[in-house]
C-alpha cells in the first residue's frame, strides 16, 4: 500500500501540471488541497481524520454543507454519498482493495537473489584466494583417519559408526 | 437476578497449571526417551570393553607421542 502511495506521490509531485490523476472508481472531487499526508491517503489505522478531504468547496458543495446542518432525513442518497466523498478520500472497501503489488515485490526479490548469486559466483572465480591446506580433500581424509584411530566418541558418536574389522562405515 | 445454568470457568492459576503439565511432560520425556537410551548405550559399550586391547590398537595406529 505504501509502495502505491509513494509512487502516486512521486507522480503528483513530479508533474505539477498533472492535477487530474484520480484513483480509479472515485467520483469527481472538488479541488484537492495538497494536505498533510495523514489525510492524503486513507489509512485503516486513522479512519477519521480531523480535516475533511476536500477543504475548498465550490458553491454547490457549500450549499450541500449548509443542508447537512439541518435534518439528515432530508438528504437524498446521492447527496449523502457526495458528502461522504467530500469528507473522506476513500471508503474502507476502496482502501482495502487487493492489488497485484505482491507479484512485483516477489519478482524484484527473486531478481536480486539471482543477481546476488551471480555476484558471489563471480567473486568465487576471480576474487577468493586459494583454499587453506587444511581444507583440501587429502588433508581432510587424513584428519578423519586420525580421529578414527583415536576412537573419538566410541559410544554413540563418530567412531561407533566405523567398522574397524572391515575398515568401512557400518551399514 | 436468576442464576443460570452456566458454570464459572476456571480463572485462577492458569499459568501454574500449564507449567506443571509442561514440566511434568518434559521431565518424563527426558527421563525415558533421552537419558535411558544413553545410559543403556554406555552400559553396553563398557560391558565387554577391554581397555588394553583398545590401547594397543591406538598405539599401532601411531597416534601416541610417548608410546610408540
Amino acid at each position: 500500500m505504501s509502495f502505491r502511495a509513494a509512487w502516486s506521490l512521486v507522480l503528483r509531485k513530479g508533474g505539477l501540471g498533472i492535477r487530474g490523476i484520480h484513483s480509479p472508481g472515485s467520483t469527481a472531487h472538488g479541488k484537492e488541497k495538497m494536505s498533510p499526508y495523514t489525510n492524503y491517503h486513507a489509512q485503516r489505522s486513522y479512519p477519521m481524520p480531523d480535516e475533511p478531504f476536500c477543504a475548498e468547496l465550490n458553491a454547490e458543495q457549500q450549499a450541500l454543507k449548509e443542508k447537512e446542518k439541518g435534518s439528515w432525513t432530508q438528504l437524498s442518497h446521492a447527496e449523502k454519498v457526495a458528502l461522504y466523498r467530500l469528507q473522506f478520500h476513500q471508503s474502507f472497501a476502496e482502501m482495502n482493495r487487493r492489488s497485484n503489488e505482491w507479484k512485483t515485490v516477489m519478482g524484484c526479490v527473486f531478481f536480486f537473489f539471482g543477481f546476488t548469486g551471480l555476484m558471489i559466483w563471480w567473486q568465487r572465480v576471480f576474487v577468493f584466494p586459494k583454499k587453506p591446506i587444511t581444507l583440501t580433500d587429502e588433508w581432510k581424509a587424513q584428519q578423519l583417519q586420525r580421529i578414527l584411530d583415536m576412537k573419538g566418541n566410541p559410544v554413540q558418536g563418530l567412531a561407533s559408526r566405523w567398522d574397524y574389522e572391515r575398515k568401512e562405515w557400518k551399514k | 437476578m436468576t442464576s443460570s445454568a452456566l458454570t464459572k470457568p476456571q480463572v485462577r492459576d492458569l499459568l501454574a497449571k500449564r507449567l506443571r503439565f509442561c514440566i511434568h511432560g518434559s521431565c518424563s520425556f527426558c527421563k525415558f526417551d533421552v537419558a535411558a537410551p544413553r545410559k543403556k548405550a554406555r552400559a553396553d559399550f563398557y560391558r565387554n570393553y577391554d581397555s588394553m586391547k583398545d590401547f594397543e590398537e591406538m598405539r599401532k595406529a601411531g597416534i601416541f607421542q610417548s608410546a610408540k
